[in-house]
Order: structure tokens, then sequence, then C-alpha cells
């Protein structure tokens, strides 16, 4: 009986191995290459690779976007601990980010306070196509935003809104020297807004792509902006090297749908590179063929002097028209709903990442180049010459893989792909554009990051996957689970999975740049000296309550262990007292907190030495509250407290405050 | 009448005196604190003329953690040999000058001994307000440990609570030690040759050594 058995059995196993595969296509989460492989290394070996023992530094710090948190967290890498979380386009009680009156401004936009964002993509800084350490750029996608944060103090310092954007995916990218911060819009939408139907999309949405300038300073300004047609950018990178001169942005739904587009904007067997020559761009600006179109827009400023953010509120922008500016905007044809598209270090090599599809396109900027002269175009859209496919196309990566998404390199001549319905991460070689090696992901990558990956000079070690997608990865939170990065050792031929850990928020894209050169640019404190908040108090003698009729401002100052003044009295219901508290320490990591009972709009304060920061309190009831320091600061932090009485506006209280008088 | 030794003494002398200048440009003592938040360690240099840290604010922070225990703000403002010590210094170079000048051999150990002693009263004094912080505690510190003082070492290692102290000399008293030396090495090459214009007078009393360098010189 059983000789007859098996080989049906053995005729069974490929079909079932066939349903279950195309089933697994479907569910999107299939990995045919399962886990383990020739990547795969012992347990020991892989922890010894990521260990940092107890007061070792890691060797990277990696930014990662906070997604749907609005933040940026800082890990350090091999070992993926968390150092911090900075607060960008989201409230922080942790640290009263966006609740100071200090920092409430760089939340400000055309629409008022928006205390919330979903930020994408980390951008350092660079110079000579080589992160330098200065600021991270990251972009808000909801109300479209790009933020700057300063990597001295990992603060936010800049938040500048993008107007007629909506959307804003395909940002903030930097030009090779930090020239331009790049902003595309993913929604097209009515340029200006106005009421019109939604079905009149084609005739009345547009998409702009947004060059901001940054000063030396770091200052950001909205110098100008690129009409497109009513495609959704979806992502970008700047060239570097011979194409420096020039931004790639990614487009789909050139079919300009505008209802279930996941049917109707993947019909199209092309969607678009657009390449824009941004020197060109410049030119055009400075001869005056722009347009004025309206617009406004906040730019908040964090003034490190004042230690106060303040909103500046523009009009108007600088709008080009690509059928105006002949040489400013070419699109390369991309196979299938292009999503990331990145330029290998050389400069030479674009690559699009078509998801729709298995197959990888690399584009040769120097064909593009030769097409552009050689005028080999393929009609036009909205007078942006369409440059013949064969014409640029360098190679194609025949990946064998489902969904690429994102391509980083390394510093051998590699490239890395992410797949996000077959999972995994597939290495190929440039030039040859023959597949290396592929590991499994777990599950569903979305960018992956190799520090300097996207930029000139990549170190080429780690290779950091982000993944959307964990499901048995860890021990199970109810249903809302936990997103995670994978570290994968990419020294050798064959990538070797190192790491699981979790991120914070979804994180999409990452940034990482050496230790070495971020580690001596790090401040220790805020210098007392060079504090010129107008609210600061220098010494304990300086301490003092203001009243200006219904308006109290109180000038504490906080130093290990107590607070000048503790004991304040006179303040009325119906007041509205400031809390301007100045932390006088000047020593390394001798932080303060500021807490008072019944603060129904604000969090607390957290003030790192010599900062000054301002909470706003307005009591709604009478009694005596105490205010604590919340931060464990000493040993003494337990007595670290004082009260603050409330008197009713029918009693006669006189104002006033003291610390140490029996 | 110059003799070879007297050249040597006057050019020690002249060491002496000019290795004493560079008391002014560097620190004198140095008093480092280990704790289990400062893996670092914070720095004290005790200068001729003023106390500074391993940056502007480390008096600040050591004041900080001081007044736990109820020892007075250290404030170099309420230490008067930080102002007078400067010129009682400048009056032993200006001493040195004349005795380099007047090139005799007891000008040479008087000042020595003048130089030596006032170190030592330097020192003593230096022990004195080291006592007088260490010592003198606010009746009403937070933390009051019955029986404890925290007098830092004059020379070497102390544990203080959560607080390991190490006191040690730093290049502007090697300077001073130097010059001291060089200045009693100056007396004693002047003796040498006194011995030899007395040889020179009764070479019975003459050493063997001496006996040879006056003959080769003849």
């Amino acid at each position: 009986m059983k000789p007859k058995i098996f080989p049906q059995q053995k005729q069974l196993i490929p079909l079932f191995c066939g349903i279950i595969t195309i089933a697994g296509l479907l569910l999107s989460s299939c990995n045919s290459h399962s886990s383990g492989g020739q990547g795969a290394i012992s347990a020991q070996e892989a922890a010894q690779q990521v260990y940092v023992a107890p007061g070792q530094y890691d060797e990277f710090y990696a930014f990662m976007s906070g997604g749907y948190n609005g933040q940026v967290s800082v890990y350090g890498l091999p070992s993926g601990r968390l150092f911090k979380i900075i607060p960008v386009f989201s409230q922080n009680p942790e640290n009263g980010y966006g609740y100071s009156e200090e920092t409430k401004p760089l939340l400000m936009t055309s629409y008022g306070f928006i205390p919330w964002d979903d930020a994408h993509h980390p951008e350092l800084s660079q110079t000579d196509g080589i992160p330098d350490g200065r600021w991270l750029f990251i972009n808000a996608n909801n109300t479209p935003r790009v933020a700057r944060i300063d990597l001295k103090t990992f603060e936010t310092v800049e938040t500048i809104e993008i107007p007629n954007s909506a959307g804003n995916h395909s940002s903030p990218f930097v030009t090779e020297n930090t020239e331009y911060v790049v902003a595309g819009t993913r929604f097209s939408v009515p340029i200006p807004q106005k009421d019109v139907p939604i079905a009149s999309y084609k005739q009345n949405f547009g998409g702009v792509l947004s060059f901001i300038k940054v000063a030396p300073s770091g200052d950001m300004d909205l110098a100008f902006q690129v009409m497109m047609p009513g495609f959704d950018y979806d992502l970008a990178h700047a060239g570097k090297g011979k194409s420096k001169d020039w931004v790639f942005f990614t487009c789909y739904n050139s079919e300009e749908a505008h209802t279930l587009l996941e049917v109707n904007a993947s019909q199209r067997d092309k969607d678009f590179v657009a390449a824009i020559n941004w020197k060109k761009a410049e030119e055009y600006v400075q001869q005056g063929k722009y347009h004025e179109f309206p617009g406004t827009y906040y730019d908040n400023r964090f003034d490190t002097s004042t230690q106060t953010a303040h909103s500046y509120v523009h009009q108007g922008v600088k709008v080009l028209i690509p059928s105006e500016c002949p040489g400013l905007v070419y699109f390369i044809p991309a196979p299938k709903s292009p999503h990331g598209v990145d330029v290998d270090p050389s400069g030479n090599y674009i690559v699009a990442n078509g998801k729709l599809s298995a197959d990888l396109s690399v584009f040769s900027f120097d064909k593009i180049q030769q097409a552009i002269q050689q005028k080999q175009f393929d009609g036009e859209v909205n007078g942006i010459p369409v440059l013949k496919f064969d014409a640029v196309l360098a190679g194609i990566v025949k990946s064998g893989g489902l969904g690429p998404l994102h391509t980083e390199f390394d510093d051998k001549g590699n490239a890395y792909t992410t797949f996000f319905i077959s999972s995994e991460v597939v290495k190929w070689k440039l030039g040859t554009w023959q597949v290396e090696d592929r590991q499994p992901t777990f599950y569903s990558p979305g960018h992956l990051m190799i520090p300097g990956g996207d930029s000139r000079k990549p170190w080429g070690k780690y290779l950091v996957a982000l993944n959307k997608i964990t499901k048995d990865r860890y021990l199970p939170t109810g249903p809302e689970l936990c997103q995670s990065a994978q570290l994968f050792d990419i020294s050798g031929d064959k990538m070797k999975l190192l790491l699981d850990f979790p991120t914070v928020g979804e994180p999409h894209y990452a940034q990482a740049i050496p230790a070495s050169i971020l580690m001596p640019r790090s401040d220790k404190i805020y210098q007392l000296a060079s504090n010129h908040n107008p609210y600061v108090t220098r010494t304990e003698k300086d301490a003092k309550v203001v009243r200006k009729g219904k308006r109290v401002d109180v000038y504490m100052t906080e130093i290990r262990s107590h607070f000048v003044p503790d004991n304040i009295e006179g303040i009325y219901l119906g007041d509205t007292v400031y809390f301007h508290v100045t932390n006088l320490e000047q020593d390394w990591d001798a932080a303060h907190g500021f807490a008072v009972e019944g603060n129904r709009e604000n969090a607390e304060l957290l003030l790192m030495p010599g900062q000054t920061k301002t909470l706003k309190w307005v009591p709604v009831r009478v009694g005596v509250f105490p205010f604590y320091c919340t931060d464990f600061c000493s040993a003494l932090h337990q007595e670290m407290q004082g009260y603050v009485r409330v008197s009713s506006p029918n009693d006669n209280v006189a104002l006033t405050w003291s610390t140490g008088k029996e | 009448m110059k003799t070879k030794s007297n050249r040597t003494a006057s050019w020690l002398m002249l060491g002496a005196v000019l290795s004493s200048v560079l008391i002014y440009f560097f620190p004198l003592w140095k008093i480092t604190l280990y704790a289990p938040q400062y893996p670092q360690g914070i720095r004290m240099y005790i200068w001729i003329n003023k106390i500074t840290g391993d940056d502007a604010y480390t008096l600040q922070n050591i004041n900080i953690l001081n007044h736990y225990v109820g020892m007075k703000d250290i404030d170099p403002h309420a230490v008067p040999e930080l102002y007078y010590f400067p010129y009682a210094l400048a009056g032993i170079i200006f001493l040195g000058v004349i005795a380099w000048l007047i090139k005799k051999r007891w000008t040479y150990l008087s000042w020595a001994i003048l130089y030596a002693l006032s170190g030592a009263i330097a020192i003593y004094d230096f022990y004195l307000w080291e006592y007088d912080y260490g010592h003198h505690l606010d009746p009403k510190a937070p933390i009051k440990v019955p029986g404890m003082a925290y007098q830092p070492p004059l020379i070497g290692t102390k544990h203080l609570l959560n607080f390991t102290a190490i006191s040690l000399p730093e290049w502007a008293a090697v300077f001073m030690l130097v010059s001291v030396v060089l200045g009693f090495a100056a007396y004693w090459c002047c003796r040498s040759s006194s011995d030899k214009q007395l040889a020179h007078h009764h070479p019975n009393i003459l050493t063997s050594s001496s006996q040879s360098r006056v003959l080769s010189h003849h």
C-alpha cells in the first residue's frame, strides 16, 4: 500500500506549493526565500557584533522618522539602543515641546496651531554630497511642512510651511551642498486652492515641487516652486557629482485619477521620473520668468539666542511653469508606479523602484544628457519633454522579488533594494545588474538605510531594513504592534541578519552618520551668559513676580535643590500666570523640571542647564497649590517644591514672593 | 675675579629667577574629585592669583555639590592670599635679581632660605584654607554626618563620602621647587669657588679634586 501513496504525495507537493505561493503573494506577506539561507550566522556571532558593552559607545547615530508620532527617534548602531526622541511636528509632554510658550510657535501654520503631523523622511545636511552633521531635516506629510533640527542640541529649530502643496511626501531631500531642500507634493490639488468639483481634477488640479533655500546659518526660505501636471509626486533624491545640478522625483497616478486610485492609478504601464535642473530653475527665477502665485505660509524660527521661536508669515510664491522654461524639466518613463528614486554614489545611476513590478529600471545620467542633446523625445506632457525610455536606460535588474520600494548603496559598487511584497532585501551589482544576494525581512520593509547610503560616501558596514509589519516577531501587545528595524551586516559578500529592534511610531526613512562626526559637536549645556530670553532670571537675586493687570509674570530660578521664589502669594482667580523658569545650572545633565497642579492646557517644562522656558497657568480654584521639580535632579529632589496661593478677587492679599523666609 | 664656578653659580641663580617667573603662567596645585556621577572627574586648579576649573562653571558646580554637606562656597574673591601672593612672588623675584647681580654666596643662600620658608608658609596657608573649608560647616546643612570633616588632602588621595579627592602639585609648584633648588645650588657652587680661592692661599687644605683642577689651571 505504502509505495503507492508516496508517489501521489510527491505530485501534490508542487501543487500545494504553487497554491500557497499565489495565496502568499495576494496576502502581500509571502516570503518565498524563507528564513535562514546563506546569510544566517549563529546567534552568538550576531550578538557579539551588536553588543556594545556597558559604558561603550555605538559606532553610528541613526535618526529614524517617527511616522505618525511626528517625531524623530535617535538610535545607536549597531546596538539598536534608543537615546532620544526629538519632538518636531507633535507636542511632547515629556519635555514640554509645543506646550512651553517658547516652542508653541514652531507648530504654527496658516491653518493655526497644529500639534501633530506625519513625519516620513529624515535627511542629514550634506557638504560635497557627504553628511556633515550640521542639521537634520524632516518633512510633515499631512500639513505640508519641513523642519530643521540642530544637531548640536538635537532640538527642532525651524519649521517652514509649504503652500500649494498637499501631502508633502517627496521631501525633504537635499542637494549636494545643502543649497536646497526639496519638497514635492504627493497629492495634486487646485492651485491656488479653490472650491471646484473633484471631478474637474484634470482641468483644475496641479502638483508643485518646492525648492527651499538653506542659508549658511541653516535658515530656510521658500525660493520657488515648479508647477507640474496633476500627478502624485512620491519620492525624490538630488543628484551628486556630475548630476549635482539635478533633482529627481518619482510620480504615480499619471492617469490623473481622483477616485479609487488603487485601481485607477495603476492602469498605465509607465509613470515618470521627473528630472529637474535646479541650476536652470535658479537662472529662470533670476531672469524673472516666474509667476507670483498667492499662498500664505508660516516660517517658524527658533532663535538660539533668546531660546524662543517666532512665527513669520509670508505671502506669495514664485512659480515656474515648465512649458515656459525650456530645459527645466524632463520626464523619464519609469515602469509601474515608481516609488523610491535613488542615485548611486557616483551620481550616474538613477534607480527607479517600480512598486508594482518585479524589476528595477536603472537610468544613466550620461545617457539622459545625451538624449536631451539629441532630442530623443517620446512626445511631451504639458510642455515637458518625455525622454525615450530605451535611450536613457542603463540596465534592468531582474530581481525575482516583488514590490521594489527603495534602494541604497554601499561603498563597493553594490546596491540594496527592499521588496515590500516579497519581504526581502536584495543585493545587486551596479553595472552588471546581477543579483548577488537576498535576505528575508520580517516583514514587509519600506525604506532601508545604510549610513551615508544615499550620499557620495556610504559607510557600507550596516544596513537597516525598516519593516512595517512585525506580527510574530515580538511579545504581543494587544492588537497594536510595534514596527521594527532589522540590522544587517553588509561588510561581506552575503548580508547577515544581526538584530531586530522595535521602533517608535512608524519609521519610514532613516539616516545615520558616524558618531565620530556628531559626538564632538554635541552641546553639553546652554550658556547662561548667552541666554537672552526676555524672561531670563540670571541670579536668584533677580527672581521676582510682576503683575500687569490680570497677567502675572513669575521670574523663577531653579538650582539644586530649590526654587526662587518657592512661596508666592497674591495671585487671584481670573489671573493668567506665566512661570518663566530659568535653570541656573551649568553642569552637564543637571536638568530640572517644573510642573504646577491643575494646569489644564499645558504640560510640564523640562529645562536643560542655562535654559529659560515659560509655562502658562490659569488657576481655576481658590487654594494653595504646589509646584515641584519633575526631573529627579539631585539627592534632595523631593524637597524641590514650592506653593502658590490663589485667592478670591474679593480678598486682599498682597503680592509677595520669597524663598527661605520663615 | 671671575672663576668658572662663579659663572656657573650665576647661571644657576638666573635659572632660579626665570623658573620663578614661570609660576605666574601655570597652576600650583590641582584637586581632582571623582564621584559616580563624575566619572571623568572635576578638576580645580589653584594658581598664584586665582582658582579655576575645567571650565568657567567648575567652581559653581563644586559649590553646588559642597552645599549639601554645608561647606562654604569656594569664592576666589574671599581668599586675600590670591591678591597678595603675586606681589610676594614678585618681591622674591626682585630679591633674586638683586642676589644675582651681587653674585655673593650669602645672597644666594639667604634668597634660597627666604624662598623655601615662603613656600613652606604658602603650603601651610593652603592647608589652613583646606582645613577651614573642610571643618567649618553650616549647622543647617541638609546632609550631616556626625564626626565627618571634608578637608581634602594636601598631597595624596582621600575618600570623602561619595567623592575621591586627589590633591597634587602642578607645574608652578615644580617651578617653585626648581627655583629653590637652583638657589641652593648656586650657593653650593659659590661655596666651591670660595673653597678654590681659599685653596689658592692655603694649599694644605685642598681636596684632591680641587687640587688637580688648580694644577691644570696653572
